[in-house]
């Protein structure tokens, strides 16, 4: 193990462990109003009136006409409204705030006000849908004639469902309006998005808006867009009241009206020859829900990872992201990944299962290797590891021992099956952002006496970045860890790094903070004050990713994984007892054991929850009918007692010390991995997740009839 | 009414049926317990009320009247809360952080019942405690560590 990789106490450990840590919520609230909105009980509707009863003094309302700049909240496409417009397209829409010194008023204000719709036709099922937010299609090699020369063609569609977040601070936003500025602080994942955000909504200049960061207790993604929204409306309404507002959110509305991971409908079309995949034409669509948010990017992802870990010589991929009037869908770890993931894993383990050949072996026939193709046409420019990763997972597990001994037909109570799946996560940011929209800077102060301040505007929300920047500036500079500074980003001070997002933080930003101080190592001048700032820069082996014709590097590099699932099903209960799950994960050098390890445990932890356990459901109408940790119900130390991880090193060569990223990966094939599992167990094929006791009990049902 | 709060006797004048999560946090500005749900699902408000694990966003003051209670900001005074804090450490058991003052308090209270758990008492101890970054790995890790690096403190 690399020195770096050795753990250290985190830097945020003590005030998190002692409770001293301030999260939103924990600011006193003395002079600060209370913020409660009022959401659309309609999927969709014409609003007609607002009926408010007589305010008492020093309560006030507020909505769109109180949007001082556009209403319209700065995401992607900005068709997200501060406040809605003439119309509501989801239940959950904010239509307007209440604000005020007594939050038990505020709530009872809230419900006291009438709101008159006209209701209109919603459509709640992305197969209903004809409104096509993003049609991205590309392909390669001869699709038609390896389609017509097939031994046989498969097609089969996979479904994905909805997953919450649940991290377990809910979202909060403070506004604080003062000196013609507005501060902004809370839970949040990106600064600098919400300061463009919150500039347009109040029609300042974005140097009049001041973004901290607050300790945020998990996001997952959950806070990477949304925040946006809360944040406008939260300033719009301090603007409107001169005086700050705080709105924190319960755990209800939380559940009910901010993002999911995407539900997805893959259709596969995969033609084999002399017992190899020839060529795939691969249909994805994403429900985007009511408003576009981050969908383009999550689509984007999506279709770029449909060919999973293989190589598709002969490609035809075309992906769609639709509206319904459901709450918008948003980034969730793996951002549209697991969901093509879950797809292509399930065909090739379906295609293997028909021609009667081990579903590894088959994988491994097809696996991309260095050199090869990706299915934008970009390349793999380092090795891939998955081979070696097999033998590891097989070795933790037995893994081809049990896969031989539970497909063969089981009877009694218990029945046991075991899966894996393979599959990647690319690293940074999608296509061109990196060097087309984000154009990272990183900054680092050394002041007179000696001490170094980390300034990016990444944010550490539990993955651990205060710790492994810090280490990155400790072992370049060698420094002692008490020289060094990182505080939470605060936009005044921090210069745009970018968002921390696309498991890229590290990677990327890291990167450029070691470069920042191997030159500030040389140019070190004792007793002065020094800054030294570092600029991304597009590293020259890709080939350049062009979203117009979808073709390209898609990323420079990417982290590999291996997972596998063990499974036991009570065929009494329907309860699947999870007795093991195991992973080899590489994501480069780890800049830390201890906190990599605890990144590829809770991704595998909620790649568990996102196969089977964590299900949303919707009445007629499309309300969420379960929206408390009560019914909504994610893993707990009881499900996965035996998790284990392996830690495989490939080094990156652009990444810190051979970094990549790290935070999304686990979570990404888990559901593949385990749905093989529950597919051995019960016999049966399986096309979608979540796969809950409810669908085993069906399954074990028809068995019965039959 | 009173009761004791982290050793101190206080006496509370406010609603009995105010729950005890908001009168902690913003009559006594104990901002470590934490609220994540109010429906005692996911144990982030935990408190030591009379020695038990308790979700305080279920307790209604008039329950606390004589009561013992603890929370982390008194905890985190002891020594036992120093071998936690160390293991803890050790395994990197933190991350957002927000599980992590009612993960304590309900590590203490596995331990005082039974100072050499097995993982499977751990895991049980833990199971009322929600968290949904690290997996638990850690976190049972950590308890493990401080049963055993602790010995004699329990």
């Amino acid at each position: 193990m690399d020195k770096i990789s050795e753990s250290i106490t985190r830097i945020d450990h003590t005030p998190k462990i002692t409770g001293a840590a301030m999260y939103v919520a924990d600011y006193p609230t003395v002079g600060v109003l209370f913020g409660k909105l009022l959401y659309s009980s309609k999927p969709r509707a014409r609003l007609l009136d607002v009926i408010v009863p007589e305010l008492p003094e020093g309560y006030l309302v507020v909505d769109r006409n109180d949007v001082p700049g556009e209403n319209s909240v700065h995401i992607v496409l900005d068709d997200t409204p501060v406040f809605a417009c003439e119309t509501v397209e989801y239940i959950g829409e904010p239509i307007l705030m209440v604000v005020g010194p007594d939050e038990k008023e505020v709530l009872r204000i809230v419900n006291a006000i009438k709101i008159v719709y006209e209701e209109l036709p919603a459509i709640l099922s992305m197969r209903e849908s004809d409104v096509v937010f993003f049609n991205y299609e590309f392909g390669k090699g001869e699709l038609d004639k390896s389609f017509s020369e097939a031994d046989k063609i498969y097609e089969e569609e996979f479904r994905t469902g909805r997953q919450e977040h649940a991290y377990l601070e809910t979202q909060g936003m403070i506004a604080e309006p003062h000196d013609g500025r507005m501060t902004v602080h809370g839970s949040i994942q990106c600064p600098y998005y919400i300061q463009r955000a919150v500039a347009k909504a109040l029609g300042y200049d974005a140097g009049s808006v001041q973004i901290r960061q607050d300790v945020t207790g998990g996001a997952f993604g959950g806070k990477e867009a949304f925040p946006s929204i809360l944040a406008c409306q939260t300033a719009v309404a301090a603007h409107k009241a001169g005086r700050p507002v705080r709105v924190v959110f319960d755990r209800e509305e939380d559940m009910e009206y901010t993002s999911k991971r995407h539900p997805s409908l893959c259709t596969y079309r995969v033609a084999v020859k002399d017992g190899m995949v020839t060529a795939m034409d691969i249909d994805v669509i994403y429900d985007a829900g009511a408003y576009t948010t981050l969908t383009p990017v999550v689509l984007q992802r999506g279709i770029i990872c449909s060919t999973g870990v293989y190589n598709i010589v002969n490609l035809h991929v075309h992906g769609r992201a639709v509206k319904t009037n459901t709450v918008p869908s948003g980034a969730f770890r793996g951002f549209g990944g697991p969901q093509t993931f879950f797809a292509i894993e399930m065909m090739m383990q379906h295609i293997a299962k028909d021609m009667g050949i081990d579903s590894i072996t088959f994988k491994q026939k097809h696996l991309a290797v260095l050199g090869d193709q990706t299915s934008t046409g970009g390349r793999y420019h380092f090795p891939v590891p998955i081979p070696v990763m097999i033998e590891e997972v097989d070795k933790v597990c037995d893994f081809r021992r049990k896969y031989k001994e539970y497909s063969k037909p089981q009877t009694g109570r218990y029945l046991r099956g075991i899966g894996m799946s393979l599959y990647f996560h690319g690293a940074g940011f999608t296509g061109s952002g990196e060097r087309d929209f984000i154009k990272a800077v990183a900054r680092i102060h050394k002041t007179a006496d000696g001490t170094v301040h980390i300034l990016t505007a990444n944010t550490d929300m539990g993955q651990g970045l205060k710790t492994t920047f810090t280490k990155i500036i400790a072992k370049e500079l060698d420094l002692p860890y008490n020289r060094i500074i990182i505080e939470n980003p605060d936009t005044d001070f921090v210069p745009d790094s970018g968002p921390t997002v696309a498991s890229r933080s590290l990677m990327i930003v890291g990167e450029l903070l070691r470069r920042a101080a191997a030159r500030l190592s040389v140019e070190w001048k004792d007793g002065e004050d020094q800054i030294i700032e570092e600029h991304f820069q597009e590293p020259d082996f890709l080939v350049p990713f062009s979203l117009e014709d979808f073709h390209g590097d898609a990323y420079p590099t990417y982290a590999w994984a291996v997972a596998a699932v063990e499974t036991e099903v009570d065929t009494v209960t329907g309860l699947s007892n999870v007795l093991g799950t195991y992973g080899s994960f590489d994501v480069g050098t780890p800049i830390d054991m201890n906190i990599v390890v605890g990144q590829m445990e809770g991704g595998l932890m909620q790649g568990i929850g996102y196969a089977f356990m964590e299900q949303i459901s919707a009445d007629a109408k499309g309300r969420i009918r379960n929206n408390k940790l009560s019914d909504y119900i994610i893993p707990t130390s009881m499900d996965v007692p035996n998790l284990e991880v392996i830690i495989h090193v490939e080094k990156y060569p652009l990444g810190p010390y051979g970094a990549k990223g790290a935070g999304e990966l686990a979570v990404v094939g888990v559901p593949a991995a385990y749905v093989e599992a529950m597919e051995m167990a019960l016999g049966t094929k399986i096309d979608h997740i979540p796969f809950t006791a409810e669908d085993t009990m069906k399954v074990l049902q028809e068995v019965v009839n039959k | 009414m009173k009761f004791i709060l982290n050793g101190t006797e206080v006496e509370y004048t406010g609603a009995l049926n105010a729950r005890l999560l908001d009168v902690l946090r913003d009559e006594y500005r104990l901002t470590g317990v934490k609220c994540g749900c109010r429906e005692g699902e996911c144990g982030s408000c935990s408190v030591i009320m009379d020695g038990i694990l308790t979700n305080s966003c279920l307790v209604a003051m008039g329950r606390a009247e004589g009561s013992t209670i603890v929370t982390i900001e008194g905890y985190s005074n002891t020594e036992r809360f120093r071998a936690l804090d160390k293991a803890y450490a050790d395994v990197s058991a933190v991350q957002c952080g927000f599980c992590i003052p009612g993960m304590i308090l309900a590590s203490e209270c596995i331990l005082a019942k039974n100072p050499h758990p097995t993982e499977a008492e751990i895991r049980v101890g833990i199971s009322g405690n929600l968290c949904r970054c690290t997996g638990y790995n850690a976190i049972v890790h950590a308890i493990d560590i401080a049963a055993k690096e602790g010995s004699g403190l329990w």
